[in-house]
């Protein structure tokens, strides 16, 4: 059974948001993603310091089975990118939205927060 | 509806993905594909292969029915309970299916893929005739292979002292009967192991009890990443109708001898053998790349062939999770060097091996 945290922002691409104190978000991929995608082992994480558009491109997940493109939920500045995932993928697996992590974004414009998903709006699309 | 094998309830309880498979209803994974992985490589794993298609042969020509339908010869089945690996050739010449034909008491029996299934029957009925044979398809019988380092010692100390010790003295490729069960060495992971053919009603407590002893249960995922590693053909993907079995790494399982044999597609692979003497026929290569990134099936690999580019193709690709890098099979032209495979829009090297990576849970290329 997948689980969809309550706390959390969601895109209909199965990524993830966290909005953090300092403004940034964090981004992930869902636990109903990962459940999908099956075994992770390669991740192409984003460049620190790109400037991206909600939608676009910004990572590559390769599971066993297939590769899988992940979509920047937001516009804005990558601010951080999860460097340890280069070495231990599967953590996406075991830790969807903790140490799972992929990437933070300044975002350039709040408002595209409000078009995302919540939980419940979420779950629906994965049923 | 999609069929279910007798252990349907048991995937379910062990918590598996369950898949469409050539219309059967599959435990692709369990937990992890990785982990089940290096369990079969490690210690021991039990697949349900129940939906592959058991068919016993009998009758005064089953031996010359099956010469004639097989590119391998059954002759070379001196004793009970021996296993042939062979292809069913089309006129063509080309992979109709491949399979294994065990040398029973009394008759044999043929264990083919199961995506094949009415295909193949449908063949075999129509090289029926004019021969004195029946065919019986089994599925009234339960498929659960058991491969690893632990797996014949976990099977065996299931079973009565006497049976245990029979088996345990099987030879490769040797199997036996045994009531209504048949236990044979035949596997499809490059590891130790055994197949069990045995009465679907007694299937679902025989694993209860495999999954006691500490064999765990393996799914679909997993087992084609341990065949791949182990550099074994899957239908379909390697090979198919229009494949001839010499572009397939499958030259060894014809039997040519004695050229009176007039097996179906014959001539067809006679030709074929001299275009490969002449290097005018592709081959079956495996393919290692050790960065990043994973190779598929289908994928373009571009080559160079005295000084001109050509190219060939991947029939089978995946990551391997005991080399930790991606392996592939790929067909090319004889000749070929420097090869590239096209990877999201980039040309990567790749080095070609010979199509076997893994035996006995150890790396066996340069």
């Amino acid at each position: 059974m997948s689980s969809f945290p309550d706390d959390l922002k969601y895109a209909a691409t199965h990524e993830w948001v966290r909005i953090e104190e300092d403004g940034t978000v964090t981004v992930g991929i869902s636990d109903h993603a990962q459940e999908l995608l099956g075994d992770i082992v390669f991740i192409e994480l984003p460049t620190k310091g790109a400037v991206v558009s909600a939608k676009q491109e910004i990572s590559v997940v390769e599971s066993v089975k297939a590769a899988s493109d992940i979509y920047a939920p937001v516009s804005g500045e990558i601010v951080a990118i999860n460097e340890a995932l280069i070495d231990a993928p599967e953590t996406v697996n075991s830790s969807p939205y903790g140490d799972g992590w992929f990437c933070r974004i300044l975002p350039s414009d709040k408002s595209e927060l409000d078009g995302l998903l919540d939980a419940n709006g979420y779950a629906e699309i994965c049923e | 509806m999609a069929r279910r094998t007798p252990l349907y309830q048991k995937h379910l309880d062990a918590n598996a993905r369950m898949v469409d498979f050539g219309g059967w209803d599959m435990p692709i994974q369990y937990q992890s594909l990785i982990e089940e992985h290096h369990a079969v490589r490690q210690a021991s794993g039990v697949f349900d292969v129940s939906h592959m298609n058991i068919v016993d042969v009998d009758g005064p020509d089953a031996k010359a029915w099956l010469q004639r339908l097989l590119a391998n010869d059954v002759q070379k089945l001196m004793e009970n309970g021996q296993a042939l690996y062979s292809a069913m050739l089309n006129e063509r010449g080309g992979v109709v299916d491949d399979l294994i034909v065990y040398r029973l008491a009394q008759g044999y029996r043929i264990v083919a893929n199961c995506a094949t299934r009415e295909k193949d029957l449908a063949w075999m009925q129509s090289v029926a005739d004019g021969f004195s044979v029946t065919l019986k398809e089994r599925d009234d019988l339960a498929i659960l292979a058991v491969n690893g380092p632990e797996s014949i010692a976990k099977v065996c100390a299931l079973l009565t002292p006497d049976l245990a010790q029979q088996v345990g003295a099987l030879g490769n490729f040797r199997g036996l009967e045994a009531g209504d069960w048949f236990i044979a060495r035949t596997g499809y992971t490059g590891e130790k192991g055994l197949e069990l053919l045995l009465p679907a009603t007694e299937a679902e407590s025989f694993w209860d009890k495999l999954l006691a002893s500490g064999v765990r249960p393996i799914g679909l995922g997993a087992r084609d990443t341990l065949r791949l590693e182990a550099g074994m053909n899957l239908y379909g993907h390697d090979m198919d109708e229009e494949t001839s079995p010499l572009a397939a790494n499958m030259g060894q399982t014809i039997a040519w001898e004695p050229e009176s044999r007039d097996f179906i597609g014959r001539a067809a692979v006679e030709e074929h053998r001299r275009q490969q003497a002449e290097g005018k026929l592709p081959y079956l290569t495996g393919l290692v790349m050790e960065e990043r990134g994973v190779l598929r099936e289908g994928l373009r690999v571009v080559c160079d062939v005295d000084g001109q580019e050509q190219e060939g193709v991947l029939t089978s690709g995946t990551f391997s999770p005991t080399l930790k890098h991606s392996i592939a099979l790929a067909r090319i032209p004889v000749g070929s060097s420097n090869c590239r495979v096209e990877l999201r829009g980039k040309l990567v090297p790749v080095r070609l091996v010979k199509p076997n990576f893994v035996r006995f849970g150890k790396k066996v290329f340069e």
